[in-house]
């Protein structure tokens, strides 16, 4: 059975519908790109995969259990930690304590020490800047922040809510290049939502592109980079 | 020797100012909320201590069980009414205002309730200290053992709670969910039962103002509204999101306070705190500590 499976899912702000029955699985261990452009839902079906909003309609379910009408609190217990748009950190505090956030619910604080170090390892610039505020951090180091914060929960799912927006090019390859190495040491499932697909695509398992909230096409990325149809129209090179 | 009186007669009275907007701007970071209930929540711990100190005719024990009282009654307050308030309402205007007109009707409640428990005669809530000012030399300064042991103790309560802020997980959960409450849900922390320790906080804060200041004074169901308004202009100098703003603040507003009155009369004595709040709003309008940014609510 698969580890995420998401199936007649919709989603509605008041009377829009932003995401309209959508289904698909994915396996564990697996990095999936989910790729739209602005306005496809891709946010809105994260949010509601991580508890922040109520589905209307349809199941979503990880590793058998359903993850509808959890709130986020219990679902990051539970091994799902979602990192929001927009570089989701903490700008009013400093760099050591928005790491600390994602321990702080944790028992075992001999690993949350642990997974601390190995955070600072993997980003070597959030260790000099430990006692600098949020504030103060590039747009790449912010979303350095935000991962390492989540990694810190020692998830099982990773939900990354654009981690490239707003970055510049060489940046971007930088923490993709980062969420590629992490996911297959630490046997992560990624669920990745992107804008950017030609980067997204070329470190996905699959993808699953989406438009105005409906499924438009999913499969192996090379599959999907290679459609040339699909290339045009929502691939956008 | 009068400048050093007055500032001494200053710095005791705005020790309870900064404990009364201490208690506001716990409020004001964790949930957006103007608490004037603050007022009537910590006469009735205020009450409670009046009604240990009858039993065991002992102030000092009485102080723990009125702090107590105030934040379990804080905590009462947001758990089971701002909450649902808050569930109930949606987006807009009126959600915002909401609480707010709640907590001024919640004030109205209490003091009723007071009244007609306890009566609204004055009532005497000792403290053994004496009230006579110390002596040095043959010169009766106007600060005695009771107005050490209130600057003293509100001193203490804000180390602990600033230590509390900086060191501990909790402080450390409490800032990160009234920043931003939605990136702290995410990292885990149940934001709801923060809030409500935020509110407890100020509960706590607040019984220690009345606690404090009664004794200098007498018991009734309304004694504390005057402190309410200084502790709020206080906070607003203070900027309203800062701790040791609204320290300063009240501070600040106590000490100039004792000046206007010493130098100028007592016929300005309310308006006083108007004019040095629109003063200092005049220099900084975000106040002494204010952010420089608006933050994003949740």
């Amino acid at each position: 059975m698969s580890a995420l499976v998401v199936s007649n899912l919709s989603i509605s702000h008041g009377a829009i519908s932003a995401v309209k029955d959508l289904s698909f699985t994915i396996e564990k261990g697996q990095l999936a790109a989910i790729i739209g452009s602005n306005g496809a839902g891709k946010t809105t079906l994260l949010r509601a995969l991580s508890g922040l909003i109520p589905a209307s309609h349809g199941t979503a379910t990880w590793q058998g259990k359903s993850l509808l009408g959890v709130k986020p609190e219990d679902l990051v217990r539970s091994g799902i930690v979602h990192v929001s748009e927009g570089k989701s950190v903490i700008p009013e505090l400093n760099v050591k304590e928005n790491l600390a956030l994602g321990g702080i619910w944790r028992k075992d604080k001999k690993d949350v020490a642990l997974a601390t170090e190995e955070v600072l390892e993997l980003f070597p610039r959030l260790r000099e800047r430990l006692q600098q505020s949020a504030d103060t951090l590039s747009g790449g180091e912010r979303q350095m922040l935000a991962i390492g914060r989540a990694l810190i929960a020692r998830p099982q799912l990773l939900l990354l809510d654009e981690p490239s927006l707003g970055l510049a090019p060489l940046i971007i390859e930088q923490i993709f290049e980062a969420i590629n190495k992490l996911r297959h040491r630490l046997d992560l499932t990624v669920l990745l939502v992107e804008q950017n697909a030609m980067s997204a695509l070329k470190i996905a398992d699959i993808g699953i592109i989406i438009n105005v909230g409906s499924l438009v096409a999913s499969g192996p990325s090379q599959e999907l980079l290679a459609d040339a149809n699909l290339r045009a129209a929502y691939l956008g090179y | 020797m009068l400048f050093l009186d007055t500032l001494l007669i200053g710095l005791s009275s705005g020790a309870i100012y900064a404990l009364m907007a201490l208690a506001l701007v716990l409020v004001w970071r964790s949930t957006r909320v103007v608490n004037f209930a603050q007022a009537g929540q910590a006469i009735l711990s205020t009450y409670l201590g009046y009604e240990v100190m009858s039993v065991t005719h002992n102030y000092w024990v009485s102080i723990p069980f009125a702090i107590l009282g105030g934040a379990a009654i804080a905590a009462f307050v947001d758990a089971v009414i701002m909450r649902s308030l808050a569930k109930r309402s949606h987006k807009g205007s009126v959600s915002e205002i909401a609480p707010v007109i709640a907590t001024l009707g919640l004030l109205g409640l209490i003091r009723s309730l007071t009244g007609m428990i306890w009566g609204n005669a004055y009532l005497q809530y000792t403290s053994p200290l004496s009230s006579k000012g110390y002596t040095i030399g043959s010169h009766t300064i106007p600060f005695s053992p009771l107005n050490l042991v209130i600057v003293v103790g509100a001193l203490f309560v804000m180390g602990v709670f600033a230590a509390i802020f900086k060191f501990t997980n909790l402080g450390l959960a409490l800032r990160a969910a009234s920043f931003q409450p939605e990136i702290s849900r995410l990292a885990g922390i149940r934001v709801d039962r923060i809030r409500t320790v935020g509110w407890a906080f100020a509960g706590a804060a607040g019984a220690v103002a009345g606690a404090l200041v009664t004794p200098t004074t007498y018991l009734s169901p309304n004694s504390l509204d005057l402190l309410l308004v200084s502790g709020f202009v206080a906070a607003v100098i203070g900027g309203l999101d800062s701790l040791i703003g609204a320290v300063l603040g009240g501070l600040l507003l106590g000490v100039g306070f004792a000046f206007i009155l010493q130098y100028i009369g007592t016929s300005v004595t309310f308006s006083a705190a108007f004019i040095i709040l629109i003063l200092v709003l005049f220099v900084r309008p975000r106040g002494i500590l204010g952010s420089k940014v608006g933050r994003r609510d949740a």
